[in-house]
């Protein structure tokens, strides 16, 4: 009785998601991100590739690792071969950091627009175009019926979008898959080596569509993302009960 | 403006060549025969046997007998339409519309061509000069038709230029032959001791009609202007031109897109067929207040693809001010380039950057806005930061050398350093703290320095040394000292970038 009860539930659990735009990629090792323990956040347990992410970035720092971040996705949606292009009103992006995340930077497109009205405009062409790997927006404000057309856009052609947004004067409600923030973490090194370690970001999924909210510890490596063990995680999650208590 | 026509006469069109290629006959009377009915006729003859009374028509044997010296060349058949379609098109310098007139003569559409070079009497005088100095005997006439242009120039004795209005009172002085008539009607008329345009000119049409057919009165209402006359162009122009015009005055952008598209598809169809693609293209829009509205578009690529180019016009026919209406559409293809076919049948598999859907895209993100840039990278050989990238002169370019990810590079590079407070231990190490913006970063890990030169052949200035520093919040930064130290004044630390 009550697992018939669970499979009901299930089923329409699949039909809600299938109702709200997700469609469940045919092949699930093609979609990993080697995002660890983050995937399963989502929901199907695979980051949505044809959705609107939006990452918050509250100071320059943050848009740095923001782009760090979103330099390890792009290195997994431009396998293969995709072109990417990246649209802001003046972005500060350095190409050449794109190689350190995988990147091809000649696969970069920048376009740069005069004014943020403009540059919603442009993403959404962009998100409309079939034959991208993904779309990236520097923006400051987006509304709710902004992240709307966005995500009709995406739901449609199946391009990734993710929007940048340095420092917003105000975070409403979106319609995007997912929000995110990425902030830095010291690295770690060896005991007693000189240097600055491989890059490390807590990585926090404020906002997730049908799926759970959280905070993980991810580092990057050469060979992709690396999730940091688990202690790290656990002190996070206790933290935020702390804070919540 | 009513139009403007001008008739060239070249008055020893073959002869005047033969004496180009012969300059020896210059002195010479000669004429140009060719067998009919098994005699030798005269084709043409030179102004100097002209003037010794040998006209075309006479046998030469006639001829022979009364001027002995005379020179006898072989004509060559249709050498006189060859000439006159090469001089047609050099004279396409004055103006795109040129017809051929048989069997001597040019005819010039010149509607608002003359005032470019100042006026219609220097126009003129430019055009016989040049003919007269490559050596041609030429005369020329300009009037409202081409009827009255023709007859000025060949029987005219007064003034070339025949005004607006003038038509009659030119033709007046005239003999009947001005009017292109057959010879049977000419001498019918000479019996009949009409010997000017203006004896008959008055006369009731029906009587004329009865004795001379309608040949004579259609010729002479062509040269007055009360009947078109048609001339065939030497060569189309402008080659890729379509023209709408509307029936009823066109207000809604509903009503520009419909004939926009239908201009488009007519355009693009040609350039297909003819293995084409344009690259810019301008949609011109006459008003019936007699304004011109235009709006044009570029293309990355040759392109002959209706939707694309209908996208792209599309985002700018909001800037088209109907005012009361538009009658006329013209689509011009001012650029037009071979697109490759074989490229074409690919674009719809390829992907990435040959993909045909980027390019359209990108075309019409630069359509839209005018400050709109579209950038791409390639690496370059400096080290110097802001030169390690240079910008890729097209989507398919590849880089010459593999990117490089041997030193630590930002993720974000301020375009201009800002200027830092460093409080460093000793000299070449790593500070211990940097303020910037009021903030005081303590640096918990660096790595560095990496010392970068400037090139000395391109500017001049200080070696910049670039630590790549933390600090206890995990925050990553690119710092650098310019120039050494130990000199007297104390170093400038700037922060150029934000590591991931």
């Amino acid at each position: 009785m009550m697992d018939s009860k669970r499979e009901i539930v299930s089923r329409l659990k699949q039909d809600i998601l299938r109702l709200q735009g997700f469609i469940a990629s045919e092949s699930h090792v093609a979609s990993n991100m080697g995002l660890g323990p983050v995937e399963d956040a989502f929901p199907n347990g695979t980051f949505p590739r044809g959705g609107v992410h939006e990452f918050i970035s509250e100071s320059r720092e943050e848009g740095a690792t923001t782009c760090g971040f979103i330099g390890g996705l792009l290195s997994h949606l431009m396998k293969t071969g995709g072109v990417c292009l990246w649209i802001g009103t003046s972005s500060t992006f350095f190409p050449l950091a794109a190689k350190v995340f995988g990147v091809e930077p000649d696969r970069i497109i920048f376009v740069d627009m005069p004014r943020e009205r403009e540059v919603l405009w442009a993403v959404e062409e962009a998100l409309k175009c079939r034959g991208l790997a993904a779309v990236v927006a520097e923006l400051q404000e987006m509304d709710f019926v902004q992240s709307r057309r966005l995500q009709l856009a995406v739901e449609k052609s199946r391009v990734t979008g993710l929007v940048i947004r340095n420092n917003p004067r105000s975070i409403g409600s979106t319609a995007c898959v997912a929000r995110w923030q990425i902030k830095p973490l010291p690295s770690v090194l060896e005991e007693g080596l000189p240097g600055v370690g491989h890059p490390r970001w807590e990585v926090e999924l404020l906002k997730v569509r049908n799926g759970n909210a959280g905070r993980w510890q991810l580092g990057w490596s050469e060979s992709g993302f690396v999730p940091v063990p688990k202690p790290a995680q656990m002190d996070g999650r206790s933290a935020e009960r702390i804070k919540m208590g | 403006m009513g139009k403007r026509f001008a008739s060239i006469w070249f008055r020893h069109l073959t002869t005047d060549w033969v004496t180009l290629r012969k300059p020896q006959l210059r002195e010479l009377p000669f004429v140009l025969a060719a067998p009919v009915h098994g005699r030798m006729v005269v084709m043409a003859a030179n102004a100097l046997a002209e003037s010794q009374g040998i006209s075309a028509g006479m046998v030469v044997a006639d001829a022979k007998a009364f001027l002995p010296g005379l020179e006898v060349i072989d004509d060559r058949p249709r050498l006189a339409g060859k000439l006159l379609r090469a001089l047609g098109l050099w004279c396409i310098r004055y103006t795109p519309v040129i017809a051929v007139d048989p069997p001597d003569g040019l005819i010039l559409d010149i509607s608002g061509c003359a005032h470019l070079w100042g006026g219609e009497r220097i126009y003129l005088k430019e055009i016989v000069t040049r003919l007269r100095s490559k050596g041609y005997d030429v005369r020329m006439a300009i009037a409202p038709t081409i009827g009255t242009a023709w007859a000025v120039a060949r029987y005219g004795k007064a003034t070339p230029i025949v005004e607006s209005g003038g038509e009659g009172g030119a033709l007046v002085y005239l003999p009947p032959a001005a009017l292109k008539l057959e010879p049977d009607v000419l001498e019918r008329m000479h019996k009949l001791g009409m010997r000017t345009v203006g004896s008959f000119m008055e006369m009731p049409r029906s009587a004329l009609r009865r004795r001379f057919g309608d040949q004579l009165l259609m010729r002479l209402r062509q040269a007055l202007g009360k009947e078109e006359e048609h001339v065939v162009p030497l060569r189309p122009v402008p080659p890729y031109v379509e023209r709408l015009p509307c029936l009823d005055p066109i207000r809604t952008a509903t009503g520009i897109e419909i004939a926009l598209e239908r201009l488009l598809e007519t355009l693009c169809r040609r350039l297909a067929g003819e293995g084409k693609g344009l690259r810019t293209a301008v949609l011109k829009c006459y008003r019936i207040d007699g304004k011109l509205v235009q709006i044009a578009i570029a293309t990355s690529r040759a392109t002959a693809n209706v939707t694309h180019i209908f996208k792209l016009f599309a985002l700018k026919i909001a800037q088209i001010e109907p005012a009361l209406g538009i009658e006329l559409f013209v689509l011009e293809a001012p650029k037009v380039e071979d697109a490759d076919a074989v490229q074409e049948a690919l674009w719809d598999s390829a992907s990435g950057l040959e993909a045909a859907e980027l390019a359209e895209l990108l075309d019409r993100l630069t359509g839209k806005s005018r400050g709109c840039t579209v950038r791409r990278y390639l690496p370059d050989e400096h080290h110097w930061p802001e030169r390690s990238i240079r910008l890729a002169a097209s989507l398919s370019e590849k880089p010459t050398i593999p990117w490089s990810k041997a030193r630590p590079r930002p993720t974000r590079l301020l375009p201009r350093p800002e200027p830092i407070e460093v409080t460093a231990p000793i000299p070449d190490y790593p500070p211990m703290l940097f303020r910037h913006k009021g903030e005081v970063h303590p640096i918990k890990k660096a790595e560095g320095p990496e010392r970068i030169e400037r090139e000395w052949w391109m500017d001049k200035g200080e070696h910049r040394d670039y630590y790549y520093v933390e600090d206890e919040k995990g925050q990553r930064y690119w710092i650098f000292r310019s120039g050494h130290y130990g000199d007297d004044h104390p170093r400038q630390w700037f922060l150029h970038g934000f590591f991931a």
